[in-house]
């Protein structure tokens, strides 16, 4: 068997994550969704979740909660995510690269300026 | 598709619409037989006969918003100009497994990826669903159980950093010690 990493490794990171809760009263949540459809997974989206996550990890950005939605019928834009802060409405994203998505993490997310210019207009 | 990875993550997410409570994903590579196979098993809603014979035709979907699905087809396609061929086995209430097997040396057949990579993304997104991961080449095995790691965190994010770190490493060096010791 592979040396894998133990439960208790685990343990002390979420003993960590829990103190780290405490001390941080109330963050406004994030939640960021890739839509996983099989055009968006043939258009890159995994590497673009890889890049929100390697993001999260690499900026030590806590309480962002990350999800998967089917195809939303816009093909052609995919890599899409959308991007919903606090109370805020959502902001959706095309043609997402794992490059933009780094940006969209950094400025958005952990920033709060929306990145105008890879926005899909919504009705 | 560019990577076989990148279809078991397509593959894994019928699992997830067909409502799956556990998903299990499986990749044996014989480089000595010369075959890989892998396979995707769920306890979701199955399918009956009739949808199963039908589900490789590019013109079948059970989505209603638009009336194609290429998921199953495309990898179908891959695996037959490799030699090998789809398989899936399903019964309403049952579950589903697919399964597909290419001729590991053909000059077509994709190269794995990022395995790490897609075990990664559908945990990450679909927390709520058990996720069973097992890499097996030449006598080495990588297997990996969400469970276990859910337990212990409780109500803790799988996406506080350090615990993405966590999981993270623990499927990349897993598939890597099973990609190092064989090959």
């Amino acid at each position: 068997m592979p040396a894998v990493k133990s439960l208790d490794d685990l343990k002390r990171l979420k003993e960590e994550a829990l103190e780290k809760r405490k001390a941080k009263a109330t963050a406004a949540t994030a939640q960021v969704t890739v839509a996983m459809g099989t055009c968006g997974i043939a258009a890159g989206a995994r590497e673009t979740m890889r890049a929100i996550l390697d993001t999260i990890e690499a900026d030590n950005l806590s309480g962002v909660m990350v999800k998967q939605t089917g195809c939303m019928g816009l093909c052609e834009m995919e890599p899409i995510i959308q991007v919903e802060i606090g109370e805020a409405p959502k902001v959706t994203y095309g043609k997402v690269s794992a490059e933009m998505a780094k940006r969209i993490m950094k400025e958005h997310v952990a920033g709060g300026h929306i990145v105008s210019e890879l926005v899909i207009p919504t009705k | 598709m560019r990577e076989l990875a990148l279809h078991l993550l397509d593959i894994a997410e019928n699992s997830v619409a067909a409502n799956a409570k556990t998903v299990k994903i499986a990749v044996e590579e014989d480089p000595k037989k010369d075959w890989l196979k892998m396979s995707v098993e769920d306890d979701g809603r199955g399918m009956d006969e009739d949808l199963v014979a039908r589900v490789t035709d590019p013109f079948v979907t059970s989505r209603t918003t638009r009336k194609v699905g290429l998921g199953i087809p495309l990898l179908k396609a891959a695996a037959e100009a490799c030699n090998g061929y789809l398989r899936i086995n399903s019964a309403p209430g049952r579950g589903t497994r697919l399964e597909a097997e290419f001729q590991r040396s053909h000059i077509d057949r994709m190269p794995l990826g990022d395995l790490a990579g897609t075990v990664l993304s559908l945990l990450i997104a679909w927390p709520q669903i058990h996720w069973m991961f097992r890499y097996r080449a030449n006598g080495t095995e990588f297997t990996f159980d969400d469970e276990p790691i859910k337990d212990e965190l409780g109500d803790v994010s799988l996406t506080e950093p350090s615990i993405l770190g966590y999981i993270r490493e623990t499927l990349q060096e897993g598939v890597g010690s099973v990609q190092t010791s064989s090959f």
